[in-house]
């Protein structure tokens, strides 16, 4: 068998040639030549809303090239949490992960920076609010991009007919649908009675006094409108002061209006509370009232979603935004900047809003008033003053502002529920102060 | 120089049939094939147990932020702490309580059904088993709606006897009172079932001779069916105790360890620490500290067994 030898002059014209063929050639790009790209979003509650979150994803990465796969990850019983925590552990997993809150902070090692996303998007659809800086933002890097799926504001929806008669207040005069707030009198005070008459009416107000977000976050913006600070921003302990023990007494009047059960609320119970037709309040963002739509028509027909009473350092909104971070250890990083880029365009996040009913809120200043919430109904423009649409409120988180690794902490463990909680069945005051400050030492750790 | 090579190559035959030997022997003995059938579940227990536990107790050696070697410091600050101590009681009130209720309704129960004749019998057992097969979360679930504030079907039936509404997860005592009657309600099956097998192996003839010497029915169960149950309730109770200890799922579903914390276990208590509170090495400290607990339990309670075999 014969072999032929190839010559060192033969390899060079090859090469030459192949080398000429190959720049000459046009550009044949990939299906997928920009890579993959893995998602892990959360699974929305309201049907069809994840199809949303696909078709969008869809649309990119067809225009992108980019072969993508979405897992849809429930939040209940904390399975979002538990994904990150695995996740940053293992250093593997998904490129985009929708989290929580407090998670970019609590995985801020692990996070890719985003400011190279975040600056413009902030000049394409206005600034964000400060819980989004405050949750997103360390030393001046942004953790994650505030996703509109799942972020929420917990202002009050209140019963028009129950509030009438009983504490003889028109929430639809106070948050006319279209206009500006007239509510200057929607005050702690004024929310106090109206508890007390809807209580005495038959009809308590529906806030928990348990452990789960729904309850602390209502426990958070009244603290705050009292300026009660649990740590501040320095990370101080500062509980034994006036304002703490102002936002203390006064909620131990209002735990007496309260039902008897509601230390044992979880966050459906509010919701179960108005659908019923047994409260004339509860503190939730629309979906209570999206239940009762398909549940309890008669219900979601008197229901009005409205600002926040204003206590004496001013009127705060629990906000509780979601977060897509992407991982620093994640394979296709640049092709999850662009998706976010993407996701956050205000016609993406106009569909999210459309296809939510109008629960999920973008964190940007100039997207507070789309179509869906003046329209959704009946009646007609009960979710109009739901994203604040006139930023009356400073939408805050509770345990803020304390720094966010211990804010978490002050969160989770319900710290302020549980200490207004000791205080109005029988311990002194002092006595739930040292325990609140005996909890927030051990939640000093580093 | 010769000889040498041949005596070398006689010892190094020798040596290789006493080798092929005895690997033949080694493979050949009853306990080394039982070691290699069980290989595979002992290698799956190391996968699946063994390196969890021992990653845990790395991770209760770390700080916070998981950057930094503290030792025991983990241990030392969850002992300064108020919650740490109510946990650690109200496990213990929950695990011991729980678990002699479970013992004794199984141990009545099954007296009941070993009195069931034949093939009525088979049915009470599946019947009564049913709870335990149920996946507790599901079980759970059905139960935290019997309890739900707003729709509890129980004080709906107690209101027409004018009693209620009683707040059973409201308050610390009912609050207490219903994890604990969940778990008994899921637990007693596995008493019953383990009872029963062991009324069925007592002799008939120990009965007749205590009836014959005019025991009456009490006299009977003190003096001959706790004495031939005695290690099963041992072993039973030791089992229970540790599972019980371990709960997760009805307390979190439940109360999530509320109201003020009073029913949080230990489990319940390390996942709000750990995963909802991001400290993953001080869940890990309190979720170890489990440990001791039951070992000392197991320790007495196999103790007690290995005793009266020894006796017998």
């Amino acid at each position: 068998m014969s072999r032929k030898k190839l010559t060192r002059r033969q390899f060079v014209a090859a090469t030459a040639m192949s080398s000429a063929a190959l720049i000459t050639a046009p550009y044949v790009r990939g299906a997928y030549a920009a890579g993959k790209l893995s998602i892990g979003f959360w699974d929305h509650w309201v049907p069809g809303a994840n199809q949303a979150s696909t078709d969008l994803v869809n649309e990119w990465a067809a225009k992108e090239k980019v072969e993508v796969s979405i897992d849809y990850i429930t939040s209940n019983n904390k399975k979002i949490e538990l994904t990150a925590a695995a996740e940053a552990q293992a250093k593997s997993g998904h490129d985009i992960l929708q989290m929580p809150s407090w998670w970019p902070h609590a995985y801020s090692e692990n996070l890719e920076p985003l400011n190279d996303v975040m600056e413009p998007l902030i000049k394409q659809n206005g600034e964000v609010n400060g819980t989004v800086k405050y949750l997103a933002q360390s030393g001046g890097k942004w953790l994650a991009v505030p996703a509109t799926p799942g972020s929420q504001i917990k202002g009050p929806c209140t019963r028009i007919d129950l509030m009438k008669k009983f504490a003889n207040i028109d929430v639809q005069e106070m948050y006319p649908a279209g206009s500006p707030p007239k509510a200057d009198n929607w005050t702690m005070d004024t929310f106090l009675k109206a508890a007390e008459a809807c209580q005495k009416g038959g009809f308590p107000f529906g806030i928990g006094l348990g452990e789960t977000t729904d309850s602390v976050d209502t426990a958070g913006a009244i603290f705050q409108s009292f300026g009660a600070e649990l740590v501040n921003a320095k990370g101080d302990i500062t509980i034994k002061t006036d304002q703490v023990r102002q936002a203390m007494e006064y909620y131990k009047k209002l735990i007496a209006f309260l039902p008897p059960d509601a230390p044992s609320w979880d966050d459906a119970s509010n919701n179960k509370w108005l659908i019923s037709g047994r409260g004339a309040l509860i503190m939730n963002p629309p979906s209570a009232w999206a239940v009762a739509k398909r549940d309890a028509p008669q219900v979601a027909e008197q229901c009005w979603t409205h600002g926040f009473p204003a206590g004496p350092k001013g009127r705060f909104a629990p906000f509780l935004p979601y977060f897509w971070g992407v991982w620093s250890f994640g394979k296709n990083k640049e092709a999850a900047k662009s998706l976010l880029v993407h996701l956050s365009s205000p016609a993406a996040i106009e569909k999210f809003v459309a296809v939510s009913g109008g629960y999920d809120l973008p964190a940007y200043a100039n997207l507070t008033k789309l179509k869906t919430w003046a329209e959704e109904g009946p009646p007609k423009g009960t979710l109009f003053h739901y994203p604040d649409p006139y930023r009356q409120q400073t939408l805050s988180i509770a345990a803020s502002p304390a720094p966010p690794k211990i804010a978490q902490q002050i969160y989770f463990q319900a710290t302020l529920t549980k200490m207004a909680l000791r205080f109005a069945r029988g311990e002194t005051l002092e006595q739930s102060l040292a325990w609140a400050e005996g909890e927030c030492e051990g939640f000093m750790r580093s | 120089m010769a000889d040498v090579v041949v005596e070398q190559g006689r010892i190094a035959r020798a040596t290789g049939a006493r080798k092929g030997s005895s690997l033949r022997n080694t493979l050949g003995r009853k306990s080394t094939v039982a070691f290699l059938l069980t290989l595979p579940l002992i290698l799956l227990i190391a996968l699946l147990v063994l390196y969890p536990a021992f990653f845990s107790l790395y991770l209760a050696t770390l700080n916070k932020a998981m950057t930094k070697f503290v030792g025991l410091g983990n241990f030392t600050f969850l002992f300064k702490r108020e919650t740490f101590w109510m946990v650690v009681k109200q496990s213990c009130i929950f695990a011991i309580t729980a678990v002699i209720f479970k013992a004794l309704i199984g141990f009545i129960v099954a007296h009941f059904v070993h009195n069931i004749p034949g093939k009525k019998q088979r049915k009470w057992r599946g019947m009564l088993l049913v709870p335990w097969v149920i996946p507790p979360a599901m079980s759970t679930l059905a139960w935290l709606w019997l309890f739900d504030p707003s729709y509890s079907a129980f004080n709906y039936t107690l209101s027409y006897f004018g009693v209620g509404p009683i707040p059973w997860l409201g308050e610390t005592f009912w609050a207490r009172f219903s994890v604990i009657l969940v778990n008994v309600w899921y637990g007693a099956p596995f008493f019953l079932i383990m009872y029963l097998a062991a009324l069925k192996s007592v002799p008939d003839q120990l009965y007749e001779a205590a009836a014959i010497d005019g025991a009456n029915w009490w006299q009977k169960i003190w003096y001959v069916t706790l004495p031939m149950m005695r290690n099963i309730i041992a072993i039973t109770t030791l089992f229970s105790l540790i599972v019980t200890f371990a709960n997760f799922d009805i307390v979190r579903i439940l109360t999530s360890g509320g109201p003020l914390d009073t029913t949080h276990l230990f489990a319940t208590w390390a996942f709000q620490v750990g995963i909802q509170s991001s400290d993953i090495p001080l869940g890990a400290c309190v979720s170890l500290f489990m440990v001791p607990i039951l070992a000392v339990a197991a320790i007495f309670i196999l103790r007690d067994v290995s005793k009266r075999g020894n006796e017998a």
